[in-house]
């Protein structure tokens, strides 16, 4: 169950993880994600499904070691299994001829990204991305999305490639330029954040895809809740998408680190432990 | 598969039950004073979470037993949900044969060591104890004696597994593997039937596991009666989520016939006021999941828990206890139930209550939280409360408590654990459009029957009662499987 049939770094800290599983792989549409436990003492957490082959019964995930959790991912081999995988999770993208649609993703929400991007281009979008990263090394799937625009942006923070800047300096430009009818971001929160305050501007309807502390995934606990438009939503089953106008990012960065201290504290451990070995 | 009159007086017949009647009179059997079970002393449990309450040893369950008169009218069964013949179980311990008692359990409860420890049976069997009703006295302790014979049995290494019918092919699914979907397993699987459990969580045994804590339900036991599960044939399928990992036409196309939907009422409440999505502040289901099901506060796991000081828990059922009582035992100096009726109105067991108190728990009665601060890293340190008093009965019979202007005052709290009920998990009837639903989310069904608006589909517990207790659950896993036997057989046979 749930083994790991390809591996590939796409930096030093970012991975991508073909899986065996086909339910997952059939019933999956762009938007969903997945609930991952790595060992019996291993810890919930939620991932965006990148891509799915439904022939070959596998599913994408790209993963960043940022912790304790995403580096036992990131660990595994071709051959190993994940001990627990369960979805698709979460509402999937609406999908429909929107005109021109903006999509943006920043770092490692590149990959989720994708599906999006693909599935809006199919369906008659004229697409422009920016992808966003801190430098050269972090920018991921480039060609994958090149294949489903009709125009890549790319930006780092430290103009190592493509053009330098933020994400939003890019957004920018496209929205003075142009008439744009729908933009899509993911990203980390303090992006998402910024990204929607641009948008907003040009009153351009945004969706944002937001990833939030969760340990079900399944509507049980509600770590996962924030507010949008003053009223409390579940991530897992309201979400992941919502209306990036409305979401109250600046919440959603203070509950994003309710654990900080102990999770700094845990991958400290970790390191320690694995460079005795 | 309702227990007949005529049945019940049957057995009652049986030579065995004559004779063991026969050994005392009625008159010295009431004369005995009802067992007290022993409890770890409060100092030294709250500092693990060791089980509370002890069990009885043989000589107590059976001396307990001597006081059951056996009544040509055992109007207990009709307090069990599950209908266990309560008599003939506890005169096999007065027998001592406790082997052949948990057989008794067994004929028509899937988890009798689970139900020994958290039915409320003071409001059930025990409330329709005869002494309880004609003599005034304090019942027969029905639910000491179900634990004695379930755990007897465990510990004796030889657990029987009941008996299953010829397996007929007929293929049933099962949504949910808590308390109503395992009793309904397990009575399908008696019957013959192909069942398949499919659980969403990484563990098998729903609310048992990640609600339920060690200190009053082990998830040994539970796992033992899973166990039991497996080999009467019941398949578990964990991480899988029907209308998500595959829906109910995919199921259909490979072979399920019918299905039962006991998953529960998975969604936390809040009460929308100011500052309840501060860090700090979690539903009860969060908490308990984390500690629980998680084992967050085992240091060798990499699940993270926040164990506060000051924790206050908002609520007065049985849940709001459990959490409480995790909270001194994950360290809190103070742990607080703020409660906005009195002890009166209070929905939690009394044994909970109790032992609550006697951990030190305080109780904030008549208070209702109005606003929560925090500091500048979002984290809450600070809670208003309001007083309440009590007005007319509400819709529930309880009296409504009525907030007293002006009575606001503050406390210090680093962790809010919110247990203010559930709702229904929308899961399943959000990937079934066609599928009838109450405006709370829950499933409709025939009151009798247990069958949805869709013939195929059957549904208890939770995900039907809105929020009630694992032996109800069961009560519907049980009449759900009697009613979906008697569908499928006769789709069969028209």
């Amino acid at each position: 169950m749930n083994e790991i049939i390809e591996k590939e770094f796409f930096s030093e800290n970012v991975v991508r993880l073909e899986i065996k599983a086909p339910r997952i792989a059939k019933a999956r549409r762009a938007g969903h994600f997945v609930i991952v436990k790595v060992g019996e003492t291993g810890e919930r957490i939620p991932l965006t499904i990148a891509s799915a082959n439904p022939h070959k019964g596998t599913i994408t995930l790209v993963i960043q070691r940022v912790g304790v959790s995403s580096r036992r991912i990131a660990e595994l081999n071709v051959g190993d299994e994940i001990t627990d995988l369960v979805g698709p999770l979460g509402e999937a993208t609406h999908i429909e001829n929107f005109g021109t649609v903006l999509a943006c993703g920043g770092g490692v929400g590149v990959a989720p990204l994708l599906p999006i991007v693909e599935a809006l281009k199919k369906a008659g979008n004229k697409v422009i991305t920016v992808i966003a990263a801190r430098n050269k090394d972090l920018i991921i799937l480039e060609d994958q999305i090149k294949e489903y625009s009709d125009e890549v942006i790319v930006m780092t923070d430290d103009g190592s490639y493509g053009e330098k800047g933020l994400v939003t300096d890019a957004m920018e430009k496209v929205l003075q330029r142009e008439k744009v009818d729908l933009s899509v971001v993911i990203g980390p929160a303090i992006m998402m954040k910024f990204a929607a305050l641009t948008t907003r501007k040009y009153e351009v309807p945004t969706y944002a895809s937001l990833n939030t502390i969760m340990v079900d995934g399944t509507g049980m606990c509600g770590a996962c809740r924030i507010t949008v438009g003053g009223k409390t939503k579940f991530v897992c089953i309201d979400g992941p998408e919502f209306d990036a106008h409305q979401v109250d990012f600046d919440e959603m960065l203070l509950r994003l680190g309710g654990y900080k201290e102990i999770e700094k504290q845990a991958e400290q451990e970790y390191l320690q432990t694995k460079e005795k070995k | 598969m309702a227990v007949t009159k005529e049945f019940l007086k049957a057995e009652r017949e049986q030579s065995w039950r004559v004779d063991i009647r026969g050994l005392m009179k009625n008159k010295d059997r009431t004369g005995l004073a009802r067992v007290h079970m022993g409890e770890v002393n409060p100092d030294e449990r709250i500092l693990s979470n060791i089980e509370v309450n002890k069990g009885l040893e043989a000589d107590e369950a059976v001396n307990e037993a001597r006081r059951c008169l056996d009544c040509p009218d055992p109007t207990c069964i009709s307090g069990c949900p599950v209908e266990i013949n309560i008599p003939k179980f506890i005169k096999r311990i007065e027998q001592n044969e406790f082997l052949e008692a948990a057989k008794v359990l067994k004929e028509t409860s899937a988890l009798p060591a689970v139900c020994g420890r958290v039915c409320p049976q003071e409001k059930q069997c025990e409330a329709k104890c005869f002494y309880q009703l004609k003599l005034k006295k304090e019942p027969v302790a029905i639910g000491h004696l179900e634990r004695f014979a379930a755990d007897f049995e465990r510990e004796s290494g030889k657990m029987s597994v009941p008996d299953v019918a010829a397996g007929n092919g007929i293929k049933v699914g099962v949504i949910g593997s808590g308390p109503a979907g395992l009793t309904f397993a397990g009575d399908m699987a008696k019957l013959g039937y192909d069942v398949t459990v499919f659980e969403a969580l990484h563990e098998i045994g729903g609310v048992l596991k990640y609600g339920i804590p060690e200190f009053r339900l082990p998830n040994q036991i539970v796992d033992v009666e899973i166990d039991i599960l497996r080999k009467m044939g019941v398949k578990f399928e964990n991480n899988f989520i029907v209308g998500r990992t595959a829906n109910i036409e995919d199921l259909k196309e490979e072979g399920y016939q019918a299905f039962f939907t006991g998953s529960g009422a998975g969604l936390p409440r809040f009460m929308n006021i100011p500052g309840e999505n501060y860090i700090g502040i979690l539903s009860s289901n969060e908490y308990l999941t984390r500690v629980n099901l998680m084992d967050a506060a085992n240091p060798k796991t990499d699940t993270p828990v926040v164990s506060g000081k000051n924790v206050a828990v908002i609520g007065g059922g049985n849940t709001a206890m459990d959490s409480v009582r995790t909270a001194k035992r994950l360290g809190a100096d103070r742990a607080m139930i703020i409660y906005r009726r009195s002890m009166d109105e209070m929905p939690a067991r009394v044994e909970e209550i109790k032992h609550a108190q006697e951990e030190g728990i305080e109780f904030l009665n008549l208070c209702n939280p109005v606003e929560y601060f925090a500091d500048e890293t979002g984290r809450v340190n600070r809670m208003k409360v309001q007083k309440m008093e009590l007005g007319e009965p509400d819709s529930s019979g309880r009296r409504r408590p009525v907030p007293m202007e002006g009575s606001e005052y503050d406390i210090d709290v680093d962790t809010v654990v919110v247990s203010v009920g559930v709702s229904p998990n929308p899961l399943i009837p959000n990937s079934l459009p066609q599928l009838e639903t109450t405006k709370w989310g829950t499933i409709v069904v025939d009151e009798e029957k247990l069958q949805s608006s869709i013939p195929e589909m059957f549904a208890g517990g939770d995900i039907v009662r809105g929020g009630a207790t694992v032996i109800l659950a069961m009560g519907d896993g049980r009449n759900a499987a009697a009613s979906m036997h008697t569908y499928l057989q006769e789709k069969l046979n028209s």
